[in-house]
């Protein structure tokens, strides 16, 4: 057989109908992941907003208890729920923002609504304190999502794990890169030097990391009680966590 | 930078869907023809043929390897062995002296010089109408040949006949990942061939038309992947090469992870090579599919398993980090009775639902392929070991591959 004879044999043309409908394919697909994404992305949005709201709710409906009841009870007026609730919406917001990102207008929102609520919170909790003359143990903590803040993060483990240990420690986490005067009236009225993770704790402000150790220390020396609630705790399962949104 | 990388990943994966659906597109259209006749052994004529044996340190397999010919369907006097003893230096000569009574056979022993020279040498020595060569690790099935001659009598144009590759007895988990993956070799031969786009002819059984060698040349060194050349070389001169996917051949794989790499790399080196020596080829109306989906395709592919993984990697050692950084701040902590399910924390990403949906459609391949190669579908173990290992070893050689192709090093046979 010669070569040209061989050379002969016509090519299997290219299919391209093929190409362009394998395209149009795979776009579909493509778009149908999309799609679904964004459906339970939005349905975990709403999720946020619902608990967001329910807790704005519950904390209205504490104050006005509290206006009803200030004058002659300080009984009856639950708010360990919020700290969990609270706590909830700090992890489900914390894992948003991870993967939607520092700069996404909707967790930035949800983050905005979520300080005014801690805000509110521990207004609440500070009121309660003054009138029934017992104060709950509660951190304020300042991070920033700007830069690398190894700190920032060691310091979410840390508070994490420290509402783990006691849960009745409220822990109030705030992003100092977030667009909110309260937040900044915050950080002005307890002077925080731009120098973060900053934590108040008992009306004293503590700047850098803190570790587990030292922030217990100070915490057991400030209220005893709480070894009698870690004494508790570690006897029985406790199903409470708290943590703060940057982690 | 996040969003570049991000976006990266999104060409990336949608390449690959495009290349799995194209495949899938190409077998729905024609698996009526697939299953048709791919049985006959029926033929009207039996062409002399001529299959070589190179060897080189086989001792241990190769009195199987010349039996498997022996035993093949096939009018004895149509049929010659050429035992090639490619300068061994155990005791594959002895071997192969066992059978120097049988007609059949012919012994040769020569020097050391690579198995494309064996090759070669065994070419001029034959006068058959098709030529084509058994790996001594290598096993044929009884009907592998008729159902081969049976492509070469349908079609005069076809000049070279591949045949379906399987693992000999596959045993442990490095194995069973192969048995899966040469099954889907199996499934894609065959769509590839359909395409028009065949881009290898590999050493087990591969068979050819000796005009291929008359008119194109001998084999070449070829950066040690003389049977991608081959196939290259006639795809670029049009020469048809077709797929007989029926006719099995049981190849012993490489047992070990170092082993595999061994053969890996050089494969993937010399893909590569040879691609880059025929990168005329791209984008050519005239070479048909193969220019237009399996060279980009195929190139794009070594990438992007290379780019994914590595983002994959980047990120699980950021996790692993961060864990560790945890573990330095507040210890060690594993409380089982403490997690509950929350769908709320479901990966529900686009990348994530993309690669659900690749991995579905790859998994259907890989039963379509199963049944193609063994005619009945069994989901067993093999699919999962080869689902959750072969993505991070592959890429080990793919990544040495590219490494040793830009630094110009060369790639070792052993």
């Amino acid at each position: 057989m010669e070569i040209n004879q061989i050379n002969k044999r016509i090519r299997q043309a290219t299919d391209w109908p093929k190409y362009f409908y394998t395209f149009i394919i795979t776009v579909v697909i493509f778009s149908t992941a999309f799609y679904i994404s964004q459906y339970f992305g939005n349905k975990k949005i709403e999720q946020i907003r619902q608990i967001e709201n329910k807790i704005s709710i519950d904390i209205l409906s504490s104050e006005t208890q509290f206006s009803l009841l200030a004058e002659t009870s300080c009984k009856n007026i639950g708010t360990d729920i919020f700290s969990k609730e609270l706590g909830n919406l700090a992890d489900r917001l914390s894992y948003t923002e991870a993967k939607s990102g520092i700069d996404d207008a909707e967790v930035i929102d949800l983050k905005k609504y979520y300080s005014l609520l801690q805000i509110k919170d521990f207004l609440l909790m500070n009121k309660m304190a003054e009138k029934c003359k017992k104060k709950p143990i509660s951190i304020i903590y300042f991070y920033t999502n700007e830069g690398n803040c190894t700190d920032c993060t060691k310091e979410g483990y840390v508070l994490t794990a420290l509402r783990e240990k006691y849960p009745s420690i409220r822990v109030y986490s705030f992003d100092n890169n977030l667009d909110l005067s309260a937040i900044q009236t915050l950080i002005s009225i307890y002077k925080i030097e731009h120098n973060f993770p900053a934590i108040i704790l008992d009306d004293k402000t503590y700047s850098g990391f803190q570790s587990l150790s030292t922030l217990e220390e100070i915490i057991l020396k400030n209220h005893p009680e709480l070894n009698v609630e870690l004494n508790a705790t570690s006897t029985a399962t406790s199903t409470a966590g708290t943590s703060t949104v940057k982690k | 930078m996040q969003n570049i990388s991000n976006i990266i990943v999104y060409v990336f994966s949608f390449l690959s869907l495009y290349f799995e659906i194209f495949l899938l597109i190409t077998y729905i259209e024609k698996r009526k023809s697939i299953g048709e006749k791919a049985d006959s052994e029926e033929l009207n004529y039996f062409p002399t043929t001529t299959i070589m044996v190179p060897c080189f340190n086989e001792e241990k397999t190769l009195e199987k390897t010349v039996n498997s010919l022996l035993n093949l369907d096939y009018p004895k006097d149509k049929i010659e062995i050429f035992i090639v003893d490619d300068g061994s230096t155990d005791g594959t000569y002895e071997v192969a002296k066992k059978f120097s009574n049988n007609p059949q056979i012919k012994i040769f022993k020569k020097e050391n010089g690579g198995k494309h020279t064996v090759l070669n040498f065994g070419i001029k020595n034959s006068r058959s109408e098709l030529i084509g060569c058994l790996d001594a690790d290598s096993f044929v099935d009884k009907y592998a040949l008729k159902r081969i001659v049976y492509f070469f009598n349908k079609d005069k144009n076809t000049m070279a006949v591949v045949p379906a590759i399987k693992i000999h007895e596959p045993k442990n988990i490095i194995q069973k990942i192969q048995n899966v993956e040469y099954n889907l070799g199996v499934f894609k031969r065959k769509v590839l061939s359909l395409l028009d786009a065949l881009y290898v002819t590999p050493g087990p059984f591969s068979i050819f038309r000796r005009e291929v060698f008359e008119t194109l040349g001998y084999y070449k060194h070829a950066h040690l992947t003389e049977d991608f050349e081959m196939a290259m070389r006639m795809q670029a001169s049009h020469y048809k090469i077709d797929n007989s996917h029926k006719s099995f051949v049981y190849t012993v794989a490489p047992n070990s992870l170092k082993k595999l790499y061994k053969q890996r790399l050089r494969w993937t080196y010399g893909f590569i090579k040879n691609a880059i020596d025929y990168r005329f080829m791209f984008f050519k109306k005239e070479y048909g599919n193969m220019s237009f989906f399996l060279l980009p395709t195929a190139i794009f592919s070594i990438i992007s398993a290379i780019y994914l993984v590595t983002v994959f990697i980047v990120e699980m050692i950021g996790k692993i980090s961060d864990k560790i950084l945890e573990i330095q701040v507040v210890g060690f902590k594993f409380d089982l009775s403490k997690w509950n399910f929350d769908p709320f924390y479901l990966n529900t990403e686009t990348i994530s639902i993309l690669a659900l949906m690749a991995g579905i459609l790859s998994i259907y391949i890989i039963l379509i392929s199963q049944k193609i190669a063994d005619d009945k579908v069994k989901i067993k173990l093999d699919l999962v070991y080869f689902l959750i290992v072969y993505p991070f070893i592959a890429p080990i050689w793919l990544f040495k591959a590219v490494y040793n192709t830009v630094l110009s090093k060369k790639t070792l046979w052993r």
